[in-house]
């Protein structure tokens, strides 16, 4: 057997990508696989902390690229999962310290020892943006429903097949079905229409995400959170599950309400 | 928007619609790296090509870009002039549409 890479990136940065790997990782392992997330945002790193493994890190991705430690020195282990390991980005380079073959080699070596290898993309389309793509047998690229970071994953679609890795999936992030329904922001099938990719699944607006990233525990290890369940379905669809794409229900209107008080 | 619009029945674009229609233009300039001014230039480039070999309508040529799904199409709309008396002959009028993609 022999891991699945998936690329997560966006081009714009801020719309989600670590806060997705976190919880793909996490909801993938929740599942029995044998998971890695790789932070390939060298010098900005942040996986560690969304994940809440900040405090254990001795060796980083560029030590085990240069060879200051072996491969399995550097992987970190989240005790809460089985099977999640994070192999953390180095905070003190720049992303000139690897290149894209380098990156190849590195999950070619993991690759034996896992079901799915992620790497969380820095933002951009430049050096870090291609040693992110470069090992990917997928790509998923999130998006939110605003114009800038549309116009982005635009950009990213077309690199995506540019390189030969496409077609890429899509992730709407941070969707607020209220504002939807009332016509204040672009709705799935807009972004669907405008991009024109497969899509993977939609992430509502939570502010789950917000309290379970201050926690370092990310949302998808939540039962009960909204943010939550849509990453573990993510995470089923990736595994082959045919998970059907729900629409997202907004809050209750008043009709709503005071149906429900009048039925009891 | 005002009571008043409301009440007139007058009703603002909702934004996501706006924020749409932007997005589809903005794509479509973005997926080909072409600029309007660019496309102007080409245009009156194959003007003077096309004219080597038939008589056109400069003024009636329209060069465009079509999307469906993500293929970019480049559409050349060219009015040829004096053919349709050559072909009414043989009783088909096509003189417009000569159309072509490039």
């Amino acid at each position: 057997m022999s891991a699945t890479v998936i690329t997560i990136t966006s081009g714009k940065g801020g719309v989600g990508k670590t806060t997705a790997t976190a919880n793909l990782g996490v909801a993938l392992a929740m599942l029995s696989q044998r998971v890695v997330a790789i932070d390939a945002d060298i010098g900005l790193r942040n996986l560690d902390v969304v994940l809440g493994l900040e405090n254990r890190i001795v060796y980083d991705l560029v030590d085990a690229i240069e060879g200051h430690c072996r491969l399995r020195q550097a992987l970190i282990r989240d005790k809460r999962l089985s099977e999640l390991y994070l192999l953390p980005a180095a905070q003190t380079r720049d992303k000139n310290a690897v290149s894209p073959e380098q990156m190849i080699e590195l999950c070619d070596q993991l690759r034996p020892d896992f079901d799915f290898i992620l790497i969380d993309s820095p933002a951009g389309i430049e050096q870090g943006y291609r040693n992110a793509v470069a090992p990917a047998d997928k790509v998923i690229i999130i998006t939110t429903p605003e114009v800038s970071a549309v116009r982005d994953a635009d950009r990213i679609v077309g690199l995506v097949e540019a390189d030969e890795k496409g077609p890429a999936s899509l992730v709407i992030n941070r969707l607020n079905p209220d504002m939807v329904r009332r016509g204040q922001m672009l709705s799935t099938e807009d972004v669907v229409e405008l991009l024109a990719i497969d899509l993977l699944g939609i992430v509502p607006e939570d502010k789950e995400i917000i309290i379970s990233t201050n926690r370092g525990m990310p949302v998808a290890m939540d039962g009960k959170a909204a943010s939550g369940q849509a990453f573990r379905n993510i995470a089923g669809r990736l595994m082959g599950q045919n998970i059907p794409l729900t629409p997202l229900k907004g809050s209750p209107g008043v009709l709503d309400r005071l149906s429900r008080f009048i039925r009891g | 928007m005002g009571f008043l619009d409301q009440l007139l029945g007058r009703r603002q674009q909702k934004s996501s619609d706006i924020a749409k229609e932007r997005l589809q233009l903005v794509l479509v300039h973005d997926r080909i790296n072409i600029s309007p001014g660019t496309l102007d230039k080409m245009k009156d480039e194959l003007i003077t090509v096309i004219s080597r070999y038939v008589e056109i309508d400069a003024n009636g040529v329209e060069v465009t870009f079509t999307q469906s799904r993500r293929e970019s199409r480049l559409v050349a709309d060219i009015p040829v002039v004096g053919l349709a008396r050559r072909t009414s002959v043989r009783g088909t009028a096509a003189s417009r549409g000569a159309g072509g993609d490039a």
